[in-house]
């Protein structure tokens, strides 16, 4: 009765506390270090009529292509004419500045508003159309356009699916306030989904996107909820006796394996996504069972657990079963996510006082460092598996950061103010 | 004079909740006090608002809020890597524990905290195992497990926000909070 009247106004507090945002004020500033083994050299025409639009679109492409790493901006300056047309393509002056590919376009303004925006993506050396697109997009959709032109670039040279139109998500400290945030994957387009005077950690994303489970703070312990970033609206999957924390999504987006505290001990248990229901225990152990991720396909379960001693990563069936210790290098291997492909996962390894971004592939065992820096946390895939994103600690503040899965490439996200954690790469969703 | 202290406990306890009081309460508070002539302000019958003089002042001190009281320590802490209450701490734990054995409708939290080094989940867990071993301490001493939430914030709320052995140190800890504290 005490109990049920106190939640009851600490819930009230918490609403008066927390007010989603619609404002895009943050922006991620990102800086690159390293590059490929073998960067792809390609130039990008300015498309026509692009200079009159609020957002230019080339200027997006070449930044999201040259982030990757894996390609090299070949000038398009000085020539005369720009080609926007495929006939208008001077093959052999390309060739001489070195381009394998030039990349160019038009725009024209429809009556409702939006804009017609088609590319053409061409093979210089082939002198042949590797790609090409058209697209009906709003002043506001401009620079989703421009990722998505990126994502198609990005595929057609590599082999690989692009992933510059998705999203990130992520925790920034500003004083005692706490602000969960969503991002595009290059760091624009900011906003607050959540701010509170409490502790946000562990923001996970629904598999189609549309929602995020984390845990929270507001109620003076942790708490999981799952908001849906279309309407806001958010709610709570697990509040039980003791701490409630860890959300990781099934694939199919129906459950969530959380760590829960109920039966004493921190284990990991199964709850509905939508809240309804008991939760389904999963472990059985008297150690830390947490941090749980669904393979891909959804038949395993990663997790950390210190049942040997020390915090190592372990998998079971994600029906329950026996557990499989996977990780033997090293006293300090938490916080392991699998890769797109299912066939490595990526974790934190303890080496002395330094905390780095690992990779280990399951069917060899082969462990391999990414960072050498000092404090690395969360590391999570981009849904094509070539990139990691993860936290770590330059001069005592937060920010976030990505490695290739190769370890070649790293990128720096800095943030104007405010201490950065917690980052999750989003999924591929509307692939095009 | 006993009963009236230990309904007075309660009220000290649930001073500052916002919640409805139970029955209990108002039995215990009510039916124990002595009215003066001059005050006969403890008319069940009467309207809503009355005023009820309290007895002798030694009883009015909250012996939880009372500074020279040792359930005043609220912070037990502990070793690296450890969840092992030290002797040290044993009588702090050990008065709650009479305390909530003594008041029944008691509750408290005990929130366990870790350091900043690692995983924010793993951490998390850290937390609440240490959170757990002193409600286990607490039950064996006579606290009923309904009377004690464990839960953990990790390294979320640290207490010393440096990057040290000493900032370390000072976060390695479980602390006490009383339902309507």
């Amino acid at each position: 009765m005490q109990m049920k009247t106190k939640s009851c106004l600490a819930a009230l507090i918490a609403v008066m506390l927390l007010f989603a945002l619609p404002s895009a004020h943050a922006a991620l500033t990102i800086e690159i270090v390293g590059a490929g083994a073998n960067q792809i050299p390609i130039a990008i025409a300015p498309f026509r009529a692009e200079d009159g639009l609020a957002q230019k679109l080339t200027p997006v492409i070449a930044a999201d292509l040259a982030r990757s790493g894996l390609f090299k901006m070949v000038d398009a300056g000085g020539m005369v004419p720009v080609p926007h047309e495929p006939e208008q393509v001077d093959f052999p002056q390309w060739r001489a500045r070195g381009a394998e590919a030039v990349v160019i376009g038009n725009i024209t303004p429809l009556s409702d508003g939006r804009y017609d925006i088609r590319f053409r993506l061409m093979d210089v050396v082939k002198q042949t159309q590797l790609a090409g697109f058209v697209y009906f997009a709003s002043a506001a959709q401009l620079r989703l356009t421009a990722h998505k032109i990126a994502d198609v670039i990005y595929e057609k040279m590599t082999g690989d699916a692009g992933v510059f139109a998705t999203r990130i998500t992520y925790v920034v400290k500003k004083g005692a306030r706490y602000e969960l945030q969503v991002a595009d994957a290059d760091g624009f387009g900011a906003q607050t989904v959540l701010a509170s005077n409490e502790p946000i950690i562990s923001p996970a994303w629904a598999p189609d996107g549309t929602r995020l489970a984390y845990v929270s703070f507001e109620r003076k312990k942790p708490v999981v909820y799952v908001q849906s970033l279309t309407t806001g609206s958010r709610q709570v999957v697990a509040n039980f006796w003791g701490s409630n924390s860890a959300p990781a999504w099934s694939p199919d987006g129906t459950r969530l394996a959380v760590t829960l505290t109920k039966d004493g001990g921190s284990q990991l248990y199964l709850v509905n996504a939508d809240g309804s229901g008991t939760p389904t225990r999963l472990t059985h152990s008297s150690a830390i069972d947490t941090e749980a991720n669904f393979s891909p396909d959804g038949q395993w379960i990663l997790f950390t657990s210190d049942r040997g001693g020390s915090p190592q990563i372990y998998r079971i069936p994600a029906a329950g079963g026996q557990a499989q210790r996977l990780t033997f290098e090293g006293g300090y291997n938490v916080s392991p996510r699998h890769s797109p492909d299912g066939k490595s996962f990526t974790f934190i390894q303890r080496n002395g006082s330094r905390f780095n971004v690992a990779v280990q592939d399951f069917a060899s065992r082969q462990v391999q460092v990414l960072t050498d820096g000092g404090i690395d946390e969360s590391p999570s895939f981009a849904p094509n598996g070539k990139m990691i994103l993860y936290a770590t600690v330059v001069r005592e503040r937060g920010i976030l950061a990505a490695v290739s899965s190769d370890g070649r490439v790293k990128q720096r996200f800095t943030e104007d103010a405010g201490d950065v954690r917690e980052p999750s790469w989003g999924p591929l969703v509307n692939k095009q | 004079m006993k009963k009236l202290f230990a309904g007075l406990l309660i009220m000290g306890v649930l001073a500052g909740c916002g919640s409805t009081p139970t029955k209990e309460q108002e039995g215990a508070a009510v039916e124990d006090r002595k009215p003066s002539v001059e005050a006969p302000a403890a008319k069940p019958a009467d309207s809503g608002v009355s005023s009820q003089p309290l007895g002798t002042s030694t009883v009015a001190v909250n012996p939880l809020k009372d500074p020279g009281n040792i359930l005043s320590k609220r912070s037990i802490y502990f070793d690296f890597d450890s969840n092992l209450v030290k002797d040290e701490y044993k009588p702090i734990v050990t008065a709650h524990a009479r305390y909530l054995a003594q008041n029944r409708s008691a509750q408290m939290r005990i929130e366990g905290n870790a350091d900043e080094r690692g995983s924010r989940e793993y951490n998390l867990a850290l937390g609440q195992r240490r959170a757990d071993a002193v409600k286990q301490m607490m039950q064996l001493l006579g606290a009923q497990a309904s009377q004690i939430e464990s839960v953990s914030f990790g390294e979320e709320k640290p207490r010393a926000t440096g990057h040290d052995e000493a900032s370390w140190a000072e976060n390695r800890r479980a602390d006490i909070r009383y339902q309507g504290e």
